[in-house]
């Protein structure tokens, strides 16, 4: 029973991260009906901002102590805006020259990610990287069940991410114009909304939350690389999938999905399947259900 | 002269939609352009709205050239388009889809003022803010595209086949309403393939035929006209 819920546990953290994750490939197929392939190295390049945010902040502190807390936030706000500006220039330059050319626009994002993943490679060199933990490690033993504070904090903080997009998405006007676009783009510049704003602040709040799912990635798994994005991006693109992609609650469901099946998985295989027995997982719930779990609005027929 | 169009011509691809017309709207006024299927009606609003791009000719609009601004920013100008087939927003709630009209308001007040104009016009909006904009009738959903368009504060309302799809009676229902909307003050361009309907409601007319504007006049000179009879009244 403890062994259980500790597996649980692990799952609610791995998920948590996935859902961060498939939230933005979710979010940008709603507004574009688009995948955007680099997603996934954009959630890479997000944890090395992180690791170099902190260590900025450390060199800039110098003597002064700073609470590690002070550091979390501030190279995770950090990686946040630095992701979001390298998105919205990909968008800009690569994407949306590009947008009404469907198969291109497809191929340069996985180009786009290779890109990444390479200058990633030249800046920092081939080596992994260990990931200095920024939160103060303490194990707390709850009925026998051991959870750490870094489980705590990587649940909560996406917890409390998801809840302000939820928020964003359901009460501001922005949050209205995204669900708008997906339902019916043509229609929307004729409420004097300017499409092309709120294509760029959903590509914004991607590259925020992967940029966070990386942060608390490097803390679960503190040894980054250039291609850690690769297989945590599919994973999540097909988080997304399972759950109905671009719809924002699917891609939530779709994450913690994933979370358990592959500690379930893990749990119960050897470790060397446990891939393959998620993908296959995940395989047949598509099977069962083509369109996800929450299935996707059809676009209004004119 | 409100909105003035000038040798307006829209191809798509190879095919010529509008040959070069010419048309104006004078403020306060309602007028009304009919014609068959596929006559250029809908591309005509279109291109003063900016959805399509223009191949020659100038929109006018309080004399500004409305070919030099985005979709968007024509709304902001104050023309507000209620497109064919409704194009209302399934997945928002009727409250939503009004909230999203005024998306370029700051005036608070203004805002509340015109949701109560709206569900005083419509009370069946009102029995349904909450409710998602799919599940409406053909009728409440035309009803709320309309509301739509006032909440963009538009001074030029363009209208395409409201009466579509509508029972006699709510259509009866909505063109009072679009009455009280122009005595309010709205100037109207309506687009309409009824043309009985549009000759009565609209003070004067434009006949446009593949493209070209064949016919023009007050709607009372027009409905007399055998030709219009012959060809838009049945005989
Ligand atoms: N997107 C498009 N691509 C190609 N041709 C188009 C397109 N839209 C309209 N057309 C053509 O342009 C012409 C005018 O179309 P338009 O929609 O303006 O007609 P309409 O007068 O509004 O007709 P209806 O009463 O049926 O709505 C038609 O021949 C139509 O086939
Ligand atoms: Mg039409």
């Amino acid at each position: 029973m403890t062994y259980i819920l500790q597996q649980l546990i692990n799952a609610v953290q791995l998920g948590s991260i996935y859902a961060l994750i498939a939230l933005g490939y979710s979010m940008v197929y709603g507004v574009l009906r688009f995948i955007n392939f680099a997603h996934g190295d954009i959630f890479m390049v997000g944890a090395f901002l992180s690791y170099f945010a902190a260590v900025l902040i450390k060199r800039l502190a110098g003597a002064t102590a700073i609470p590690t807390a002070l550091i979390f936030v501030g190279s995770m706000l950090l990686a946040m805006l630095g992701t979001a500006l390298i998105t919205l220039s990909i968008e800009r330059i690569a994407y949306r020259p590009l947008r009404r050319y469907r198969l291109s626009v497809v191929i340069t994002a996985l180009g786009m990610g290779v890109f990444l993943e390479h200058m990633t490679l030249v800046i920092v060199g081939p080596w992994r990287i260990s990931f200095h933990p920024l939160i103060t490690e303490t194990v707390y033993k709850v009925v026998g069940v051991s959870i750490s504070t870094t489980q705590l904090v990587i649940i909560f903080v996406s917890i409390l991410l998801m809840l302000i997009l939820e928020f964003i998405v359901r009460q501001t006007k922005q949050g209205m114009a995204m669900r708008a676009i997906s339902y019916d783009r043509e229609a929307v510049p004729l409420m004097g909304v300017n499409v092309d704003h709120i294509i760029t602040l959903t590509f914004a709040i991607a590259s925020c939350l992967a940029a966070a799912g990386g942060l608390l990635y490097a803390h679960a798994y503190p040894i980054i690389e250039p291609y850690m994005g690769i297989m945590v991006g599919w994973k999540a693109f097909i988080s997304a999938v399972v759950g109905g992609i671009g719809v924002i609650r699917g891609a939530m469901l779709g994450g913690y999905i994933l979370g358990f099946v592959e500690i379930a998985a893990g749990a119960i295989f050897p470790s060397r399947m446990r891939d393959l027995i998620s993908f296959v997982v995940l395989m047949i719930v598509l099977l069962a259900k083509p369109t996800g779990i929450f299935g996707l609005p059809l676009r209004q027929k004119v | 002269m409100l909105l003035s169009v000038e040798n307006l011509e829209v191809s798509y691809g190879h095919i010529k939609a509008l040959h070069g017309i010419s048309f104006h709207v004078d403020e306060g006024e309602i007028v009304a352009l009919i014609g068959a299927n596929g006559a250029g009606k809908s591309t005509t609003l279109k291109a003063i709205s900016r959805l399509i791009s223009v191949q020659a000719g100038n929109i006018r609009y309080e004399g500004k050239n409305l070919l030099d601004f985005a979709p968007h920013d024509v709304v902001k100008l104050g023309i507000a388009h209620v497109p064919e087939g409704r194009r209302i927003f399934g997945n928002l709630t009727v409250m939503e889809n009004l909230k999203l009209a005024a998306y370029n308001r700051k005036d608070r007040e203004g805002i509340a003022q015109d949701f109560e104009r709206i569900f005083a016009l419509f009370p069946r909006l009102a029995e349904r803010k909450e409710q998602r904009g799919d599940t409406l009738s053909g009728g409440e959903q035309q009803m709320l595209a309309v509301a739509r368009a006032l909440m963009t504060r538009g001074r030029l309302m363009l209208l395409d086949e409201p009466s579509m799809g509508l029972a006699p009676v709510l259509m009866r229902d909505l063109f009072r309403v679009l009455r009280e909307i122009n005595e309010a003050g709205t100037t109207i361009l309506l687009v309409e393939q009824n043309a009985r309907m549009a000759l009565k409601f609209a003070q004067r007319c434009y006949v446009l035929e593949t493209g070209n504007i064949v016919l023009e006049g007050p709607s009372s000179e027009l409905a007399q006209n055998p030709a219009v009879q012959a060809a838009y009244l049945g005989g």
